[in-house]
């Protein structure tokens, strides 16, 4: 089974946000980078995925600057076979060119399926899974946290508002991962050893144009100062009060 | 003169609250540019789309077929991408649901078209601008919008409905013929037991989290939430425990949701469960712990023992409602 993992490198969600002096970007001096959460279950998935085959080969991708290397290593070190960096500095806020990167680099792999983590807590996208499938003319399903594939039939459950979408689809496929599709393993040192010798090619790449032009990133409106109405429950009257009559939501 | 293209989203034939926002929000960039809004219906062939001129649609589309009662991601991206191609849109403005949040990524892909994506605010002069929050809500992306058309995914309760007085025409479409090429296939939707509504549709949510130190206690909350009209939400916390189902949990790594009023009972207001609630309009925050994060976003609080307050706030709040 050869199985293809798309990683971001992203900002620990611990981080505190400071904006650069540019007022476009973060102020990364400080800040710790990890491999993007949801992006684990993917690895995870595809892991299991290949250990259940029996054999195959789990390849892992990133587009980003050269330190998503480390990002890449982290996921080798969680057993995935090889990494492929297309690297760029430059980043979008269309998702759409980071899509059309990977769909170029995927496209003649001949991959059973390609995972995704369903989005990235830095830009909260929630799409390059979705397009890159769409780029390849390939069946998709996002958010999903079930999954069973049995020979080329998959069967997903992704969570919906209030219920859960079951979906079947046949291979090749994509698949964005959510919470709950499975646990993580935490690298053992001697993946750790491993990952440093598995093979990692960089390929410089051009990102295409998007159609989103970045006018400012600022930090969220500063909610009111809020007011302890009291304590206890004799409280609750002036709450109840303050709902009412103050805020106009009760 | 270019229009704007919403689409709405139903369940069981019946639309959702989310189909009305986006009209909404469509009114907004349609008065800008001068043009109009058209709604693309999607659902079984009950599905009806009287009555949406109220809420703003000059134009209603309503494709109305078994084979898309349910959310089916091919059929629904090659039929929005058909109406789309059969116009002058200068945007698609869809919900930011677990099917919008499917749809527009796959419908920007087909277009070559960017994504604007969970938006919270947009607005139109001199060209389309959106804000979107990034880094788990602890940053606010602007937005210009550089080429057209664009497909915009707007957070649930992020724009209010209107209630307009447009005639909107109802006009019936078609599947587009993608319908036989679908391979992956939405076979059935899984309903919880009980159903109730879900965190990030509801407009008052009531939350709790680990101080209610049981899971028997929820039903304190559940209490509150029935009295307030509200959906039950979670801390990770208690969901990571065991006590609440996934569904319900708020934040980075559960739901995001924008209520009119959110009630943070018993959490002490970690950054990822702030990541999931900050943009609620009114927070109200019940700990023990003065020093609770909480208490930092919460526009009202109480400090003490939830065990006291919220069986009282639930009984004063029926005793309102009765009069
Ligand atoms: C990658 C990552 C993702 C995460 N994603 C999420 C997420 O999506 N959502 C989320 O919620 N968390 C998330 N977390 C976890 C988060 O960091 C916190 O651990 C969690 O939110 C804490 O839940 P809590 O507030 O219920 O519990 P606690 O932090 O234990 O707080 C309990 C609160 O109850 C109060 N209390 C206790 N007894 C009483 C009483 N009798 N009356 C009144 N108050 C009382 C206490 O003062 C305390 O403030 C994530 C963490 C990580 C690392
Ligand atoms: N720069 C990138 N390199 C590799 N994969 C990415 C990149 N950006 C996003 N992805 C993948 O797409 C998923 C969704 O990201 P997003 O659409 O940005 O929220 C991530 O979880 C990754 O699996």
């Amino acid at each position: 089974m050869k199985i293809a993992v798309c990683v971001k490198r992203t900002p620990d969600t611990e981080t505190r946000i400071k904006i650069a002096s540019d007022g476009k970007s973060i102020d990364e001096a400080g800040v710790k980078f990890v491999l993007n959460p949801y992006d684990e279950y993917a690895v995870e998935e595809a892991l299991k995925l290949k250990e259940a085959a029996g054999s195959g080969e789990v390849v892992v991708v990133s587009v980003g600057a050269a330190s998503a290397q480390e990002t890449i290593r982290n996921a080798l070190a969680m057993g995935a076979d090889r990494g492929v960096l297309l690297k760029t500095d430059a980043v979008s806020l269309d998702p759409l060119p980071t899509a059309k990167l990977l769909a170029g680099e995927l496209k003649s792999g001949e991959y059973d399926l390609i995972f995704f983590g369903k989005l990235a807590i830095d830009d909260y996208s929630h799409a390059v899974g979705a397009m890159v499938a769409e780029l390849l003319g390939m069946p998709a399903v996002s958010s999903v946290s079930d999954l069973t594939v049995d020979g080329s039939v998959g069967t997903a459950e992704r969570e919906i508002e209030g219920g859960v979408e079951v979906v079947e689809f046949p291979l090749p496929a994509a698949v964005t991962a959510e919470k709950g599709l499975n646990e993580p393993r935490y690298p053992a040192l001697r993946g750790i050893m491993m990952a440093k010798k598995k093979p990692l090619d960089v390929k410089d790449v051009t990102l295409p144009e998007g159609g989103l032009e970045l006018v400012a990133l600022t930090l969220p409106p500063q909610r009111q100062e809020g007011r302890i109405v009291g304590e206890g429950p004799d409280a609750v009257p002036a709450l109840i009060d303050a709902l009412r009559n103050e805020a106009k939501v009760l | 003169m270019a229009d704007i293209l919403v689409v709405l989203e139903q369940r069981d034939g019946v639309l959702k609250r989310v189909s009305h926002e986006v009209l909404a929000a469509g009114r907004v960039l349609a008065d800008a540019s001068g043009g109009q809004v058209h709604a693309l219906a999607i659902g079984g062939p009950d599905l009806s789309g009287d009555g949406l001129g109220a809420f703003g649609a000059d134009r209603v589309v309503v494709v109305g077929d078994d084979a898309v009662k349910l959310y089916q991601p091919e059929l629904y991206s090659a039929t929005v991408t058909d109406q789309v191609q059969s116009g002058e849109y200068s945007a698609v403005i869809l919900s930011a649901t677990a099917m919008g949040r499917d749809l527009g990524p796959r419908v920007a892909a087909k277009l070559d078209c960017p994504l604007a994506a969970d938006v919270t605010e947009l607005s139109s002069d001199d060209g389309i601008v959106v804000k979107r929050p990034a880094y788990s809500g602890k940053a606010i992306y602007t937005l210009r919008v550089t080429s057209s058309p664009v497909v915009i995914a707007v957070r649930p309760n992020a724009v209010a409905p209107i209630d307009g007085s447009q005639a909107g025409i109802v006009d019936t479409g078609q599947v587009a013929s993608a319908v036989r090429a679908a391979r992956a296939v939405t076979k059935a939707i899984k309903q919880p037991e009980r159903h109730a509504v879900d965190v990030t549709e509801a407009a008052i949510v009531v939350s709790g989290g680990r101080g209610l130190k049981e899971p028997e206690h929820f039903s304190l909350i559940e209490d509150l939430a029935g009295a307030v009209g509200a959906a039950v939400g979670a801390s990770r916390a208690v969901v990571d425990a065991g006590w609440r189902p996934h569904s319900e949990q708020v934040g980075q790594t559960g739901k995001t949701v924008s209520p009119n009023l959110y009630f943070a009972v018993g959490i002490s207001g970690a950054v990822q469960h702030l990541a999931g609630m900050r943009t609620a309009k009114v927070i109200v925050a019940i700990n023990k712990d003065p020093d609770a994060p909480i208490f930092k976003v919460a526009d009202y609080g109480i400090v003490g023992d939830l065990f006291e307050i919220v069986p009282r706030l639930a009984d004063e709040i029926r005793k309102i409602k009765e009069n």
